[in-house]
């Protein structure tokens, strides 16, 4: 029990989180709660404090849109939080589609879909054409393009709000993730992911690994839904340079040896 | 050498997925935001506006739902569209003949908008929010499947009106068929209609014989060319008319010469 707890404290740390979030913002709905009313895209905290998803915003800027001051603050303080604790916490603690992925992720390990098919046929850098491809949609649509078409806000939505046709988007992509391309939303695709990772470029959280420790089982490159961010397993001791990193702690949990990979601060070398 | 070219192969095939991504993606949003035919919370800014400036936050849709003021039993009035509902995903809006909008004095929808997409200068007189100037549809009237303009007595959108007597009227005629009767036929007021459509869910025919359509789409715009005259509020249209001069080059020849060097018609 101990054990499992051990390999597990960070996945449902994130179960929890995920959870509480979306439980919230239901209940703020629901039952008229306080502490959270909005969604992901825009929400109040506590009734004061504005939150506001800074893609949206942005887009709502290239879409030509007056933006008010309340929604301006809200993103500040969005985007600052999470430049501070990593820009990709968002994707492994907080979106609601990241459960699914895992879900098709944990899938392809189990039925061994990684051995049959190794080779990726596709570059992670799709997401930067994508995020790049919704400020200039946005611009030319006079709306905020991904907005419209972000499975992310349409399950957070729809959860809170009613589902419609959100369990096909979310058939999608479970399908997509577990039989076209391994991490193909989240880790390819999805341009919200790109942006937090741009956020999060000098962020203070970091995964360090301690190669004096390290037995070489690589099972934290086995679960890693960014493999690219961990070159440095079992060559040299360092910190998780690569802002595409989630800070989702699965290689902490997998880790068999304590201390071979921990949570450190930015600047941290030995 | 073939480093650039596995390089620029690679460059255009992304290009190329990303274009495609891009037209069914411009496509689906082109489809979804020309749909017109939407009622939107009081306060909305212009349709176009709107869908830029909506953060699809949801926060007027929670407000409506908690309202202070909601009847007993009513449903929220403010509907947050779902995926494949074929409206703008995720934008507010009302459908009045399953529940209308009950005008509470306090609009509790539009202040907590973040974005101003629901604008509280829309609806305020004087920095007091005031529901009454709410603009969000008219009330339009079938004549042909209004009961009441088929001589059958009925008032059901006169009563449900909350602009009683000011946005609907009752307009009383002479009964030729019977003699002996009167119509008393609903008229609509435009000016005073804020489009919350309790008239339409009071309606007593199956298919409501009146019902609200956003302004965009039940008015029609007069232009620069008429003015009332007699109106001085109107006559200031006059200042900024815009109107178009069509210039014709007049023919110099004397009016006879005209005809005859016309040449043959066919």
């Amino acid at each position: 029990m101990n054990n499992f707890i051990k390999q597990t404290k960070y996945l449902i740390l994130r179960r929890i989180t995920q959870f509480a979030v979306i439980f919230l913002y239901f209940a703020g709905n629901i039952w008229g709660w306080q502490i959270l009313t909005g969604n992901l895209s825009s929400s109040q905290l506590l009734t004061i404090v504005p939150l506001s998803d800074p893609f949206a915003v942005m887009q709502m800027f290239f879409a030509g849109a007056a933006i008010s001051i309340d929604v301006i603050i809200g993103a500040l303080i969005v985007t600052s939080v999470y430049a501070i604790i990593g820009g990709r916490v968002f994707c492994s603690w907080v979106c609601p589609i990241n459960p699914i992925t895992d879900l098709a992720n944990y899938l392809r390990r189990k039925f061994e879909f990684n051995k049959i098919t190794k080779r990726q046929p596709s570059t992670r850098n799709i997401r930067f054409w994508v995020l790049g491809l919704s400020f200039v949609l946005s611009f030319f649509l006079l709306v905020p393009a991904f907005e419209f078409i972000s499975p992310i806000s349409m399950v957070h939505r729809g959860i809170i709000f009613g589902l419609g046709f959100t369990w096909a988007v979310v058939l999608v992509i479970f399908f997509f993730d577990m039989f076209v391309l391994k991490n193909g939303w989240c880790g390819h695709i999805c341009p919200l992911g790109a942006f937090y990772g741009i956020v999060g470029k000098f962020s203070l959280i970091r995964v360090f690994h301690d190669v004096e420790k390290c037995t070489e089982c690589m099972k934290c490159k086995e679960v890693c839904p960014e493999v690219q961010v961990l070159p440095m397993i079992a060559k040299n001791t360092g910190q998780v340079s690569d802002s595409a990193c989630t800070n989702c702690g699965r290689c902490l949990d997998v880790c068999e040896e304590e201390g071979a990979l921990s949570f450190s601060i930015l600047g941290k070398n030995s | 050498m073939t480093e650039r070219r596995e390089f620029i192969l690679n460059s255009i095939k992304t290009a190329g997925l990303v274009s495609l991504a891009g037209l069914t993606w411009s496509a689906y949003v082109d489809e979804v935001t020309a749909k017109t035919l939407i009622l939107r919370p009081p306060g909305a800014l212009s349709e176009p506006d709107f869908l830029s400036t909506c953060i699809k936050c949801g926060m007027c849709v929670e407000a409506c739902a908690n309202r202070d003021t909601k009847p007993k039993n009513a449903e929220p009035t403010l509907l947050l569209a779902k995926t494949g509902s074929n409206r703008p995903i995720g934008t507010p809006y009302f459908m009045p003949r399953d529940e209308p909008c009950y005008m509470c004095p306090e609009i509790p929808c539009v202040p907590v908008c973040p974005t101003g997409a629901l604008d509280e200068n829309i609806v305020s007189t004087k920095n007091k929010l005031d529901i009454n100037k709410a603009k969000m549809g008219l009330a339009i009237v079938d004549k042909q499947n209004c009961i009441a303009y088929w001589g059958i007595q009925c008032d059901a959108c006169y009563r449900a009106c909350p602009l009683l007597d000011k946005a609907i009227t009752i307009e009383y005629s002479q009964n030729k068929r019977t003699g002996k009767h009167s119509y008393l036929k609903p008229i609509v007021h435009a000016n005073h209609c804020t489009g919350c459509g309790l008239c339409e869910l009071a309606c007593v025919t199956e298919k409501p014989a009146i019902f609200v359509l956003p302004l965009a789409i039940a008015l029609g715009k007069v232009g620069d060319h008429y003015i009332k005259g007699w109106d001085k509020e109107d006559e200031k249209r006059v200042k900024n008319a815009k109107a178009r001069l069509n210039k014709t080059d007049i023919n110099k020849k004397s009016a006879i010469d005209n005809l005859n060097d016309a040449g043959d018609l066919y």
